[in-house]
């Protein structure tokens, strides 16, 4: 097994997935199956590759610190699932 | 048992580009709230950021004023979590790579200099803001401040005891505005500071369980947030028990740190690099442009006040350890070429008076070619040293120049020979008793005479003078 059911459990903990026993389950035999298929990369040799971030070769890709304009207030809230017309509105955490 | 203190400082500077890190939304501080957002720093499905070069620019002047070695290629990371305040759910951060990294700064406390490492710095987003309602369990966000260039300098645990880690705040603050890459205003964060902070047997290698302070928004709740800290983990280790590793909140009004309310569950970020941003390469051009762009920094301007001015190295010190003071007091020097006798003005008088009235030199009402007309006239004999000083108050609170102050209080100077003797003489026939005494031998009774002399005159004789005539009519008779 590549993955254990505690791990599945967790790293749902970590993304805020609530997922019941049998979830958690099925999902540890998909993931199983995923990373054991990633596995085959290791059979190839990397000692002597360069570890890579990018598959592209571009660099620097800047802008200059130039104002643009933001969205009106009402757009930049719309898709909110709640909010007040000023902010966001979100259950209170702390 | 005795202790040894250890404690690394974390500091996020917010750096002062018009635009945010990645999109071109203003950074300005208090817009209403969500009127400083775009697709980008919403975090909105699909968007592209675009790395501003002004911050790689600002990154990289820091790391060569703080002795950094720049990491040529570089690289952005998503530190992934989730809160509201942070709209994609991970931070765009850098990680495995940062810009800077290997750097020191030099601290002098107590006469003694000592260096201090920098083990690295990065640049990274800023979140945004969350405003918890009084009585509703809700929260509001506003993301102006999301996507707001900082960079983070970590320090290695090399400071030992709470007034270091103040000094070693303070230079990296004098040199984050030297720079001018960061407005250095702890109170709207624009520069705040996180601490670790152990305690560990002196002599013993291992350090000891660390906790961390957040929440210290000035030089002196840094220091006393510390203060407090080494007192309570002593105590604790005293008795036995065992420090808990946990992040505590310092609570400015009970003086004390609180822990932080959060779930146990352990952070753990899953950092990865961030695909939608490029690796960064810097340029030995890029570099040697920045590092002949750089300007005097606040030890470099220390010595030099020192060498071509003889100011003492506490005085160089103060006045060049912030910015604006320095340049005020350089302001006033091109009109007053005494330095000595201005610094001397400045570190006492006007630091007072500033620090009396909660004000920053910035606010101040004196302007320096107000400060150096007043010590002109000191200089030329209109008014007294002593008549100085509260003329410079009022200065201070009218914001006058000083020749007006002086007119309207009428604060001249009296240097006229023939009305301070008339004078002396009036209290000669006033004070008998006192006359006989002093011709008797009891020639400590002058100040008395000086005294009686000043209270006439409302502060004003000439002081060399006013001696001089007393000694002579006291001593002929």
């Amino acid at each position: 097994m590549k993955i254990t059911t505690d791990e599945v459990k967790y790293v749902a903990a970590l993304a805020r997935l609530d997922l019941g026993h049998e979830e958690a389950e099925a999902m540890t035999g998909q993931l199983d199956r995923i990373l054991a298929y990633i596995d085959t990369l290791n059979e190839l040799d990397t000692s002597q590759v360069e570890p890579t971030t990018h598959a592209i070769s571009v660099i620097n890709a800047f802008r200059e610190d130039e104002l643009q304009e933001s969205l009106p207030r009402e757009l930049a809230l719309v898709n909110g699932p709640d909010q007040n017309g000023e902010a966001f509105v979100v259950p209170r955490i702390i | 048992m005795e202790f040894e203190t250890v404690i690394g400082l974390e500091i996020h500077a917010q750096l002062k580009t018009n635009t945010k890190i990645f999109c071109g939304c203003s950074t300005e501080f208090g817009k209403p709230p969500n009127t400083n957002t775009c697709p980008v720093c919403l975090g909105m499905p699909g968007v592209l950021p675009v790395l501003n070069r002004t911050v790689v620019e600002y990154a990289i002047r820091m790391g060569l004023a703080t002795n950094c070695e720049i990491n040529r290629t570089n690289q952005f990371a998503r530190k992934n979590y989730f809160y509201p305040d942070l709209p994609k759910g991970y931070q765009i951060s850098q990680f495995e790579l940062p810009i800077c990294e290997h750097g020191w700064v030099e601290i002098t406390v107590d006469d003694t200099i000592k260096r201090i490492g920098l083990t690295r710095i990065h640049m990274e987003e800023d979140a945004g803001k969350l405003i918890h309602d009084d009585h509703e369990p809700v929260s509001y966000v506003d993301l102006n401040r999301t996507g707001t260039p900082l960079i983070e300098i970590v320090s290695e645990p090399d400071l030992r005891s709470p007034e270091e880690a103040a000094a070693y705040l303070r230079k990296l603050h004098a040199i984050v505005r030297y720079l001018d890459i960061c407005d250095g205003n702890m109170q709207e964060g624009s520069f705040r500071c996180d601490a670790n902070i152990s305690l560990r047997p002196k002599g013993q290698e291992a350090f000891g369980t660390r906790t961390e302070l957040k929440n210290m928004n000035s030089f002196r709740n840094v220091q006393k947030a510390l203060e407090y800290e080494v007192r309570r983990q002593r105590d604790i280790l005293l008795d036995g028990g065992k420090v808990v590793q946990q992040t505590l909140l310092w609570d400015p009004d009970t003086n004390r740190t609180n822990a932080m309310r959060s779930k146990e569950e352990a952070h753990d970020y899953r950092y990865f690099p961030d695909p939608d941003l490029v690796p960064i390469v810097i340029s030995e051009e890029w570099i040697n442009e920045i590092t002949v762009s750089l300007p005097e920094l606040p030890h470099q301007r220390k010595s030099r006040l020192i060498e071509t001015l003889g100011l003492s190295e506490d005085d160089a010190g103060i006045i060049t350890g912030d910015r604006e003071l320095a340049d005020y007091f350089e302001t006033a020097l091109v009109r007053y070429d005494n330095g000595k006798k201005l610094a001397n003005w400045i570190m006492t008088e006007l630091l007072r008076e500033l620090k009396e009235r909660d004000q920053e030199i910035s606010q101040c009402q004196v302007t320096p070619d107000g400060l150096a007309e007043l010590l002109t006239m000191v200089d030329k004999g209109t008014i007294s040293g002593k008549i100085a000083k509260t003329v410079f108050q009022e200065m201070m609170v009218s914001g006058k120049d000083a020749g007006t102050v002086v007119k309207e209080k009428n604060l001249v100077q009296m240097s006229d020979e023939g009305d301070l003797l008339k004078m002396i003489d009036e209290i000669i026939s006033a004070n008998p008793d006192q006359v006989t005494e002093y011709r008797g031998g009891k020639t400590k009774l002058m100040g008395f005479f000086v005294g009686q002399l000043m209270q006439k005159t409302k502060g004003r004789a000439n002081p060399q003078l006013a001696n001089q005539l007393l000694a002579k009519a006291l001593d002929n008779k």
